[in-house]
């Protein structure tokens, strides 16, 4: 067993996840510690998603054992620190029916944030314009804008980002950035996931390889 | 948030999208009113007969296409919505009591509608003050039904044909508010005590309410 950061937001140790039956993710150990930015690549396959949700305690680990946010993942510790971890995920989390700005504020009632901050994240992503604009109605640019728009109302210490470039034009991919800069300004910890080893190497201060759910190398 | 203000934010996003989409009102009320045109014809009752099996008939159309309006979550409920609710900390018993808030609004409005046109079709013959107890009756019936959807929705999360398995899991359960809604006009036609049928809604309603509440993380942990 590796030495982890006692601080780390992030503590994972010969973590495995099957799903179904077939193992997705095989002793997996690394750490994140506040303020760092890790890349995670691998191909389609290699058990990045699954990772993401490990890391949002959205699944539990069924081999080893693992921290996020100090609290143990597979245990009751997870459901305070939830809320803390924001995840922007291959389908984007809006209701079709409602507009863009009910969306936000829907999601800022319930997370108890401050609704004025909905109008402000709007205009910081640029769709103050669009504000009740349908979630059926909008690209699959607005939509990722109005996550990142979540995610600023939310401010997550922990900010999980998968293929959160692909798709975006170059201002919606400065956005983006904009929000790990902010999340890595305010200590928080950023992972994000990609088939794209360079995008990663361009943000990350660590890219780990994924590989058949094994953690490979690191670069 | 609290629990009681994540409830109430989660019954009014429902009620607003159900409002944009208009299931209950634009298909679902129709399609019972129509069932309640043809069964009648379909048994080959004549007219007089109609008046005595209206309420019946109400009844069994209502929960029938109740069934339509409680589990429409289950189809409306997709997995990376669960996933931000529960990112945003929302507990689950109050999403559980946010659905179940939101979908007996609806099923009320939609018993009530029903219940009209059963009365403009039919001209049943009600028992002098008919309309406190069945109100309640339907308050009740609508209330154990919706819980009863939205448990149904969560049991079955994740799983492949869900919709049609929810149902399966409804239909059955949802005997207690079927005999104790209909027996209780029945009980008023013939001067009866209603309250053994009252308080048998009351029961179910709170069993689901409880079991619904108590279930709703293990379910929703089990569901990813």
């Amino acid at each position: 067993m590796r030495l982890h950061r006692v601080d780390a937001h992030v503590i994972l140790e010969s973590c495995g996840v099957s799903l179904g039956g077939r193992p997705i993710l095989r002793d997996v150990t690394f750490d994140v510690a506040p303020g760092e930015v890790v890349g995670i690549a691998g191909p389609n396959g290699s058990g990045k998603t699954t990772l993401l949700r490990l890391l949002a305690t959205l699944t539990a680990p069924d081999s080893g054992w693992g921290t996020v946010l100090g609290a143990h993942l597979g245990t009751n510790e997870v459901n305070p620190i939830r809320r803390h971890i924001g995840l922007m995920s291959h389908t984007p989390a809006v209701i079709a029916e409602l507009g863009i700005r009910e969306n936000l504020v829907h999601a800022a009632r319930l997370a108890g944030e401050d609704q004025e901050r909905v109008d402000t994240a709007l205009r910081v992503v640029g769709l103050a314009d669009a504000a009740t604009t349908r979630g059926d109605a909008s690209s699959f640019g607005m939509l990722r804008r109005t996550e990142a728009a979540r995610l600023l109302i939310t401010k997550p210490k922990l900010l999980l980002l998968d293929e959160a470039f692909s798709g975006l034009d170059v201002d919606a991919q400065e956005l983006i950035d904009a929000l790990i800069e902010r999340t890595v300004a305010d200590s928080g910890s950023v992972v994000m996931v990609s088939h794209d080893a360079a995008h990663l190497g361009e943000r990350a201060v660590r890219v780990l390889s994924l590989a058949a759910g094994r953690l490979v190398a690191t670069g | 948030m609290s629990f009681w203000g994540q409830t109430l934010e989660i019954a009014r996003v429902d009620l607003r999208v159900e409002r944009r989409l208009g299931d209950v009102l634009r298909i679902v009320l129709p399609f019972a009113i129509v069932a309640l045109l043809v069964f009648p014809v379909a048994l080959g009752v004549d007219l007089s007969a109609i008046t005595l099996v209206g309420p019946a008939v109400f009844w069994a159309v209502g929960v029938l296409f109740g069934m339509q309006v409680a589990l429409r979550q289950a189809a409306n409920d997709p997995p990376e919505r669960r996933d931000l609710y529960s990112l945003l900390g929302v507990d689950p018993a109050a999403r559980f009591a946010g659905r179940s808030l939101s979908g007996s609004v609806l099923m009320v409005g939609f018993l009530v509608a029903l219940l009209i046109g059963m009365i403009v079709l039919y001209s049943p013959r009600l028992p002098p003050g008919w309309p406190a107890p069945m109100v309640l009756a339907l308050l009740l019936t609508s209330i154990g039904l919706t819980e009863l959807g939205t448990l149904a929705g969560e049991v079955t999360a994740g799983l492949r044909n869900r919709t049609a398995l929810a149902s399966l899991i409804v239909a059955p359960l949802a005997l207690p508010l079927v005999i104790g809604g209909s027996q209780t006009l029945e009980s008023l036609s013939r001067g009866a005590v209603i309250l053994p049928w009252i308080l048998l809604l009351v029961a179910t309603d709170l069993a689901l309410a409880v079991l619904g509440v108590a279930l709703a993380r293990p379910l929703e942990e089990a569901s990813r």
